[in-house]
């Protein structure tokens, strides 16, 4: 009885691998653009997606609920009501409309803060990549050095030093540091190296341009993928950068929006506040925005390189 | 205003007739102040100048329009800097770096004693805040009188009462609570009828437990300059820890923490069916829990001892003159504290749903007899008044609370989540602020 099991079980699998070895040769000619297909690696994909997006659902169907409705209907689904348009429209009215101020005092700390960051980490990050010089290897050292060091860690050292010049509860105090950015400088020393070929450095030198000509007529163009990736982080960072301003800032006239709804969420634990949760879930809903915005437009930019080709 | 006025109201107020016939002067009443004091008050705000405020009392905002209005010379920059602890951050950091210290800042009163010990704020009896005894309620004048010392005037109050939820207990047919021992058995009873209904939420507040000791006539903290005490073996705070006690090893209480989006939902849909907190509850609950409006009503807190009428505040906050604010106007700064906190802005806090520490307003017919449209109809002032009047003389704060509450969830509040007894907790707690206090230069005795 028990003799005839371990031989069916050891002929079954050998016939199996035999028919699987055969698909395997049928269907080898995987390309890069047809791969083959991996349900593990579906199920992971789809694990990552999910995770990532149902944050952002959910913050899209509570934005349409009510304070009441918040509290009476499911999480991940709409409530009876539907309120979007007019919590969109209490969150920009709100407190004599201190929401559009603080959507202005962001974006004016991104232009200024991330635009000029990006700007020096250009300069910086071409110079280093195409010049020759004493000390570069100590510069790249302190560079890799900074990129190590997390901004939280400097952000009391920085308080300090802000205090001593005058500048907390000013913007600048938002500014002035978000425009250092060693992580771009590095992307873009690293990206200036292999986007910007010497002979067409060579090539313009000898007909005569000067640097500063040939930088910007010639290598900012090339250097355009690397300009919107650094862009784009360093917006990221300055749009969601929470910490230093906390520090930084006193006056509620100069939040930006992190702070400003971390404000609004406090409210509802402080005796005589009055709670409005819908308006924070609206309030984070429409600060993403802009930045959902700015990836869509940019990442074209930043999907081809540019020199692909150029020099053979 | 003139003078003859404020000087006739001071003479009634120290006689201690406070009463009614004074709430017919309606809302242009101010507090009682010294003639001279008055005059000199009234040169300073002719003159004008700037102050800063940094207060999170959302009411604020009105009283400081109004007063700008009535003195146009006045310019007065009110600045949210964040609400109770990281105001108090923003306030510290501010005093050790020198600079950018407000004129006057809130202040709650379990936190007053700590910047006045670190000589942070101005003593007002300079000012004549020493006349305004028997403006205030004995609770919240207490909390600002220190050592014969005014740190600062009381801005609203917490008397505490007992919010139900009056459907959840009419639907199971059950009593509203009396004494404490009541309270335990509701809690039972609610969790047989329905195990989704809990009679409270708790997970371990410090300002919470520390008022049901001060309700059951413990001092666990008592204060004399530098020599402080901290005992929690009376009689008293024994039995609030017991009966408490029974409450947790029972899992009666809902494990959710207050202030949270959760609790507003378990008092909105009946899980939590009470709450002993202070007076001001009710706007938080109609701004809150909206959902809920009709269901609530305020009755007076469960007693320790059957037939007993004792309270105790929860809570409550005063706006104080720091010391070094950045425009040096310490008389233009009391000027508009007395206008705010002792004048005509009590009204205006007060209509817009504020719960004031002032005798007068709270003797007021008007007030007392105001309908609570979310507490379906009901008089809440009426039991509220009363609580105030019920608070227990002679408690005191830690001269480093802030710090204490902060580390009270590692201490006390480890009785929540495992196996040890609140007076084991208490014990932790009171071992912990021993050690901190004798590090900070207090000496500490248990």
């Amino acid at each position: 009885m028990s003799a005839p099991t371990p031989q069916g079980t050891s002929t079954r699998p050998g016939r199996k691998q035999v028919t699987l070895a055969a698909s395997r040769r049928a269907s080898r000619h995987y390309t890069v653009e047809r791969p083959r297909r991996s349900p593990l690696l579906t199920a992971l994909t789809g694990i990552v997606l999910l995770y990532s997006l149902v944050p952002l659902i959910w913050l899209f169907v509570n934005s349409t609920k009510t304070q009441a409705g918040l509290f009476g209907s499911f999480g991940l689904w709409f409530s009876d009501d539907f309120a979007l348009w007019s919590n969109v429209a209490d969150t920009l009215s709100y407190d004599d409309g201190i929401f559009v101020r603080w959507l202005l005092n962001t974006v004016f700390y991104v232009v200024l803060g991330a635009g000029g960051a990006t700007f020096l980490a250009v300069l910086g990050g071409y110079a280093l990549a195409i010049f020759d010089f004493p000390g570069k290897r100590g510069v790249f050292a302190i560079v890799i050095g900074a990129v190590a060091v997390p901004g939280t860690a400097l952000a009391v050292p920085t308080f300090l030093m802000f205090s001593e010049a005058g500048l907390t509860n000013t913007p600048w105090a938002v500014i002035i540091p978000s425009l250092i950015s060693p992580f771009g400088l590095y992307l873009m020393w690293v990206y200036s190296s292999s986007a910007i070929p010497t002979e067409l450095l060579e090539a313009a030198r000898v007909d005569g341009s000067g640097e500063f000509s040939t930088f910007f007529r010639i290598s900012l163009p090339l250097l355009g993928p690397g300009i919107v990736t650094v862009l784009l982080f360093t917006m990221v960072a300055t749009w969601n950068n929470y910490f230093l301003p906390l520090i930084m800032l006193r006056d509620s006239s100069w939040y930006p929006l992190t702070l400003g709804l971390n404000a609004w969420n406090s409210q509802a634990s402080t005796v005589g506040g009055e709670a409005i949760f819908n308006l924070v879930i609206t309030g984070s809903l429409l600060t993403i925005v802009p930045l959902i915005a700015a990836f869509l437009l940019l990442q074209r930019y930043w999907r081809s390189g540019l020199t692909a080709g150029s020099v053979k | 205003m003139t003078m003859q006025r404020r000087r006739a109201m001071s003479a009634a107020a120290l006689t201690g007739a406070v009463a009614l016939t004074l709430a017919a002067c309606g809302s242009d009443d101010s507090g009682p102040t010294d003639g001279e004091a008055a005059e000199e008050v009234q040169n300073v705000l002719e003159e004008g100048g700037e102050l800063t405020i940094w207060a999170w009392e959302p009411t604020l905002d009105q009283v400081v329009q109004d007063f700008e209005a009535e003195y146009p010379q006045v310019s007065i920059d009110l600045v949210n800097a964040g609400s109770g602890n990281d105001q108090y951050t923003a306030l510290q950091n501010a005093i050790s770096a020198g600079s950018g210290i407000p004129d006057l800042a809130h202040i709650e009163y379990f936190a007053l004693s700590q910047f006045a010990l670190s000589e942070a704020l101005v003593d007002l009896s300079q000012f004549g805040a020493g006349e305004l005894d028997g403006t205030y309620t004995p609770g919240p004048w207490n909390a600002v009188n220190q050592d014969g010392a005014v740190y600062g005037l009381p801005m609203d109050s917490g008397p505490m009462a007992l919010y139900y939820n009056q459907t959840v207990f009419d639907e199971h047919g059950i009593d509203v609570p009396t004494t404490w021992d009541e309270y335990v058995q509701a809690g039972r009873d609610l969790q047989a009828a329905d195990p989704d209904v809990y009679i409270a939420n708790d997970t371990g507040e410090a300002g919470f437990i520390t008022s049901l000791m001060w309700q059951a006539g413990a001092q666990p903290f008592q204060v004399e300059g530098t020599d402080v005490t901290i005992d929690f073996s009376e009689e008293a705070t024994v039995k609030v820890a017991e009966t408490w006690q029974q409450l947790i090893d029972e899992e009666l209480v809902a494990p959710i923490t207050g202030w949270t989006d959760e609790w507003y939902q378990g008092l909105a849909d009946g899980t939590i069916a009470t709450l002993a907190a202070g007076a001001w509850m009710p706007a938080n609950f109609e701004s809150g829990v909206p959902g809920a409006s009709g269901d609530w009503r305020a009755a007076p807190l469960p007693q320790w001892r059957e037939g007993a009428t004792s309270s105790a505040e929860n809570g409550g906050s005063a706006l104080a003159i720091m010391a070094n604010g950045e425009n040096s106007n310490e008389a233009l700064a009391y000027a508009f504290l007395e206008y705010a906190n002792a004048g005509p802005g009590v009204q205006t806090k007060i209509d817009q749903g504020l719960f004031p520490g002032t005798s007068e307003h709270l003797a007021d017919e008007e007030f007392l007899n105001a309908e609570f449209e979310y507490f379906d109809g009901q008089q809440a002032n009426q039991v509220f008044a009363e609580s105030a009047a019920n608070v227990p003389e002679g408690w005191s704060y830690l001269p480093f609370q802030v710090y204490a509450n902060s580390i009270f969830s590692d201490t006390v509040g480890q009785a929540y989540i495992s196996g040890t007894s609140l007076t084991e907790g208490l014990q932790a707690w009171q071992d912990a602020l021993v050690t901190f206090g004798n590090d900070q230069g207090f000496s500490v005795n248990q």
